[in-house]
């Protein structure tokens, strides 16, 4: 391929967050007519990549070519202009508006001031019939299926823009049918000599729509392939981070009675559109890991155990005793902990100290009325802030202050606190530093030799073969796989994240 | 059918059923004096109920209105008393003070990123101090352009009279209905409602728009204020207090979303008529106290405010369903 | 509790020398501003007369605090003062007693703030939607109540409650400062708080973390209702009756501004009730200079209109933003 086929062309772009740098030097082209995936775990830098190109963040250093020309968008409106439009994963439509205002806003025919209705929905419907789309134009949005706000959202983009299509997740919602009829329009745009940009993290969906595939890892650019020349578990691996050569090195860890009483059993456990139904036991000092991309249903499967969003099927056992597990409030009383994977939204509490995020867990957990005296309160943060070697200057300063890890350290103190049998972590290693990393994998370690029971999700496929005995493999939303002690290799992970879904069913367990 | 039209059906409803119910008992509210009325004592509330269909439906409050009422009134009343310059003239200036008032609201709104209420409420304040400061006492208006208007009327087939200000209030629903739905500044007050963040994401000026809103608002206060000097022949600045609330109540009973996005402007005629309505059976019952007329309309809110919950919860969850497939 | 003690005040500081500028520019004009004299076993004179006079802003301000910071607000406390009145005056002239007619009027605040927690917290309603619909409501129930007229009463025991003395001070300014110390108190010694900041902050992670949420908002709106139930009865008890048309008028406006002049935000988290308190005292200051100063009270709310605006631009998170830009690039 020639240079000279290049539509729009990155050359070395950076650019750093503080305390990150979520994009190195990146070279990235996309090529008329073709649909290039652009592939990575959370924060492998896809969306920043999407971000500079749309104007959304100013990249530190770099060019952007677009056919040739270097170009500098300076937001949304700026890159649609220079013909780069984009359809994100929850559609950035107004669903109070009607399909053809959506389609025409700011651009609406006029006459003496007054928007001509009717040429407004011709014009809109014309714009949706080349894409084979018949729908009654002066409904609202939202009485729509997402897979045809979605095709709305796409005509509108190329209608403006013309030139670059980014699809950001644009199928993270449809189901079978809705995707094929998304990607009939897809393929439609690419002969028309469109450039898309096609982001998910369904590898069916890249296998069956994209030409080429450039993956990203810690913002980085791991490479760029055909389509043709990739198989699933290559793709797996390069969006990991592994070579298949340096596998099976390391195995999971036994030791633990499966034949002893479970101290929890999840039984038929599942949720309608987030989980499907699963069994799980837990036992005694033990460490579950569970492995599955972005989307997989890892997270629904933390929440759903909490009680964060209740299962709408099957039973839990504690002890042999049956447990209600309504409400957080319902776990944490059973002696659950959870540490969330959106720290900022989810897990501090961003302007209060780290002495109350700390005590927060407990002091729910006494009530309002028994308030931890305050020199108790001080010695707990203390002890944890040495224990867990959060650095802080003091105590009182808000948490929202800290960096990552040390915020994510404060989030597993304010579980210690209250002596969990039981504690859930999602992803408590993304997004921090490498010391802090091997800190905490270092105190799951520990907590388990105590005798503590965990559920690690993470994506880092080697730190849950270290310290799993067990891993659970979800895909598309379903527990399909389950890996006990010598068996856990990074590679038996991998096969069983990336086998296709007709095959999975069969080999299920 | 489109469930959003669901409140604002609900509202012609419950206006045609209270008028049968009205009809059934006093057969005289039947004709075109009661409605001719209704139009001439609504005038005022309709006029800056418009106002407000704006600002609700961008998804914001303004809370300023009744003191710009206020202000106006005494603002006409002080300089037709104190100088010899012609209402008209008078007018237009008010006109622009208070045009010119919102549009500073609405400019602080969108630089400062504060709540709309709270920065209204300033305004509330500023406009109700500035009435007070410009006179305490109820000055009379005497004036012939003020005994003019006072008797233009058209008569109506059965002796009803539209006076100048009902037809006043028809035509400024009649402009408001256009600008909101036949616009693109209609669009973008919809669009801000649906979210500020993907509107600006779809290139709808926000801040010119907020602007525009706050400003418009003003406008109609501050013709709602003329239209008030001309029902009362007086500026009084202790008058039209909490007649933001009653604004509000119209906008909220005539189908209007309270958290923006979506509504009617044609919704907020037939609120201010059921408002009308019921001061007007009231009035015609002679036993029931006045006090029944805020008790019903609180009623009625809570009744509009849970069945747009619910509406938006059944939307919400028919998406969820949807997603889950 | 030394550290506890200085945190507090550099917290309070600002509203502190605010208060104190104010009141000596009013000192400073009228010498005589500060004279206070004793009679009839209590004391009189313009500060005393701050106290007394700002007692319902100051109550209305312990709950608005509250709700405040849970990034709430209830606009009905100037209906559910009236509502009380209400109450108040029609249990005492029907003969029920005294005990009997405060329990009856704090209840009715309790429950009006039961019903607006209900909605907030159940039906999941924004504050400022839910608590409008008592505040348009409630003063026709408060007329209902008195039957559209002014409906006045002749029990001491009840007029004490608005025009007694007690330890030589204004009755309404021993229960302003007696429950304002109580709720400062209650939050703080408990963990109530703590759990109502953490659920302004990150109503989400706060639940994840166990707070029952559902419950903390319920209980502050609750609260609210229960202080503008007692500033409903002051305020009726005051001048002997119970007027349902002007009671409590624009005072939910004033409560929020004392918040608001208190530094709490009003995008909820950390609160200071005495702050707040402090907050209504400035309002209050303001007033009564006006009125020493012969100022026509006209002013009154052109200057309000002012410290809201100055405020709004002090707390806007615009400005915030720029002026942590401004000290990451010095």
């Amino acid at each position: 391929m020639s240079e000279s086929q290049a539509l729009l062309r990155t050359e070395g772009l950076t650019k750093t967050f503080p305390g990150t740098r979520a994009l190195d030097a990146v070279d990235f082209d996309l090529r008329a007519g073709e649909v290039h995936a652009l592939l990575g775990e959370n924060g492998a830098g896809k969306s920043t990549l999407i971000k500079c190109l749309t104007g959304a963040y100013r990249r530190d250093a770099g060019e952007i070519l677009l056919e040739g020309a270097p170009i500098d968008p300076r937001d949304t409106q700026d890159a649609l202009a220079l013909g780069i439009g984009t359809v994100y994963q929850e559609v950035n439509l107004l669903p109070n508006l009607s399909v053809a205002e959506n389609l025409l806003l700011g651009r609406q025919p006029r006459r003496v001031g007054l928007v001509r209705r009717r040429a407004m929905n011709d014009r809109a419907r014309a714009m949706l019939a080349r894409y084979g789309l018949s729908i009654d134009v002066t409904r609202n949005l939202d009485a729509y299926s997402v897979a045809i706000q979605q095709i709305v959202a796409i005509a509108r983009a190329v209608s403006m823009s013309g030139r670059v299509l980014i699809l950001d997740e644009p199928t993270a919602s449809l189901d079978r049918d809705e995707v094929a009829m998304l990607f009939d329009v897809v393929r439609g745009l690419r002969d028309n000599g469109l450039g898309i940009i096609f982001i998910s993290h369904f590898l069916d969906q890249v296998f069956e729509i994209a030409d080429r595939v450039t993956v990203l890892r810690n913002g980085r650019l791991v490479g760029v392939h055909d389509i043709g020349g990739l198989d699933r578990l290559r793709l797996v691996n390069l969006m990991l981070g592994r070579e298949l050569a340096e596998e099976t090195r390391e195995t999971g860890r036994g030791g633990i009675d499966y034949d002893a009483a479970p101290r929890l059993r999840f039984s038929g456990t599942g949720r309608r559109g987030a989980i499907a139904p699963f069994d799980l036991d837990v036992h005694r000092g033990e460490v579950i890991g569970v492995a599955g991309l972005l989307g997989s249903g890892r997270t629904e499967t933390a929440e759903l155990m909490f009680g964060a969003a209740p299962m709408d099927c099957g039973s839990v056992t504690s002890e042999g005793r049956p447990l209600r597990l309504a409400s957080p409030r319902d776990a944490i009383g059973a002696g659950f902990g959870f540490s969330p994977e959106d720290r900022k939204t989810s897990g501090i509490i961003g302007d209060m100290s780290v002495r109350e995020n700390i005590v927060l867990a407990l002091q729910a957990r006494q009530g309002w009325l028994r308030r931890v005296p305050m020199r108790r309160q001080r010695e707990l943060a203390d002890d944890f802030i040495k224990r867990l070697d959060i650095r802080t200057s003091d105590a009182e300063k808000p948490i929202g202050e800290l960096s990552g890890g040390n915020q994510q350290k404060a989030l597993l103190a304010r579980w210690l606190a209250t002596n969990p049998e039981f504690l859930i972590l999602d992803e408590p290693t993304r997004g921090i530093d490498v010391g802090a990393h091997a800190e905490i994998i270092r105190m799951i370690e520990e907590l388990c030799a105590s005798g503590m029971s965990l559920l690690v999700i993470s994506a880092e496929l080697d730190e849950l073969v270290a310290y799993s005995h067990r891993v659970i493999v979800v895909r598309d939303r379903v527990h399909v796989a389950e890996l006990v002690g010598e068996a856990i290799t990074t590679d038996a992970i991998v096969k069983a994240i990336a086998r296709p879904a007709a095959e999975a069913g069969e080999n299920a367990r | 059918m489109n469930p959003r039209l669901l409140p604002f059906l609900a509202t012609v409803v419950i206006f045609v059923v209270a008028y049968v119910i009205c009809w059934l008992q006093f057969p005289a509210m039947l004709s075109t004096r009661v409605i001719g009325n209704l139009l001439t004592d609504g005038a005022f509330l309709g006029i800056v109920a418009v106002g407000m269909t704006f600002v609700i439906l961008s998804g914001g409050i303004d809370l300023s209105v009744g003191s710009v009422i206020a202000f106006s009134g005494v603002f006409v009343a002080v300089m037709l008393r104190d100088t010899g310059i012609h209402p008209v003239p008078v007018f237009v200036l008010l006109l622009a003070i208070t045009t010119a008032f919102g549009a500073a609201m609405g400019l602080i709104i969108h630089v400062l990123q504060m709540p709309p209420f709270i920065v209204t409420l300033a305004g509330m304040f500023l406009a109700r101090g500035m009435a007070y400061v410009l006179s305490v006492d109820s000055i009379p208006i005497a004036h012939p352009f003020y005994d003019w208007v006072q008797t233009a009327y058209w008569l109506m087939p059965g002796k009803g009279r539209l006076t100048l200000i009902g037809a006043t209030m028809l035509a400024v629903f009649v402009a408001g209905i256009l600008l909101a739905h036949r616009t693109r500044f209609g669009a973008n007050v919809f669009a801000l409602g649906g979210g500020v963040q993907t509107a600006r994401l779809m290139g709808v000026p926000v801040g010119r728009t907020t602007v525009l809103i706050y400003a418009l608002s003003g406008l109609l206060a501050g013709l709602s204020g003329i239209v008030f000097s001309f029902y009362t022949s007086a500026g009084y600045s202790l008058a039209t207090v909490g007649v933001e609330l009653d604004a509000i109540a119209a906008v909220v009973i005539g189908g209007t979303l309270l958290t923006g996005g979506s509504g009617f402007v044609a919704g907020t005629l037939i609120g201010v008529l059921i408002m009308g309505l019921i001061q007007t059976y009231i009035t015609f019952d002679g036993t029931l106290s006045s006090w029944w007329t805020k008790i019903i309309i609180g009623a009625l809110l809570l009744a509009f405010i849970v069945l747009q919950k619910a509406l938006l919860d059944i939307t919400a969850k028919r998406a969820s369903a949807r997603e889950a497939g | 509790m030394n550290g506890g003690a200085a945190r507090l005040l550099r917290r309070i500081a600002p509203q502190l020398v605010t208060l104190a500028v104010i009141l000596a520019t009013i000192g400073f004009v009228f010498p005589g501003f500060f004279n206070i004299a004793f009679a009839n076993e209590r004391l009189y004179g313009s500060p005393i007369d701050i106290l007394n006079r700002g007692a319902p802003v100051a109550l209305l301000a312990i709950g608005m605090t509250l709700v405040i910071a849970t990034r709430g607000i209830d606009l009905s406390v100037g209906a559910v003062m009236a509502i009380c009145g209400a109450i108040a005056a029609s249990a005492i002239t029907a003969g029920y007693g005294l005990p009997l007619t405060l329990l009856m009027a704090l209840g009715a605040g309790i429950a009006c703030g039961l019903w607006n927690g209900l909605l907030v917290a159940v039906l999941g309603i924004q504050p400022i939607v839910a608590t409008l619909i008592l505040m348009v409501a409630g003063r026709g129930i408060a007329q209902l109540i008195t039957e559209g007229a002014i409906l006045t009463f002749n029990d001491a025991g009840l007029a004490y409650v608005g025009s007694g003395s007690f330890a030589a001070l204004p009755m309404p300014a021993v229960l302003w400062l007696s429950v304002g110390v109580a709720v400062a108190l209650l939050v703080r010694r408990t963990a109530l708080g703590m759990l109502i900041e953490a659920v302004g902050v990150n109503r989400r992670a706060s639940s994840l973390a166990g707070v029952s949420s559902r419950l903390l908002l319920i209980t502050v709106y609750a609260i609210s209702g229960l202080c503008a139930a007692l500033a409903g009865i002051i305020v009726a008890a005051d001048i002997r009756g119970a007027d349902a048309n002007n009671a409590g008028l624009f005072l939910e406006l004033d409560a929020i501004l004392a918040v608001v002049v208190g530094g709490t935000s009003l995008l909820g988290g950390r609160f200071s009730i005495i702050a707040s308190l402090i907050g209504a005292m400035i309002i209050q200051s303001v007033n009564t200079g006006i009125l020493v100063a012969g100022f026509p009270p006209e002013f009154n709310l052109v200057i309000k209109a002012c410290i809201v605006l100055a405020i709004l631009v002090l707390q806007s998170p615009a400005l915030y933003g720029a002026a942590i830009l401004l000290r990451r690039t010095s």
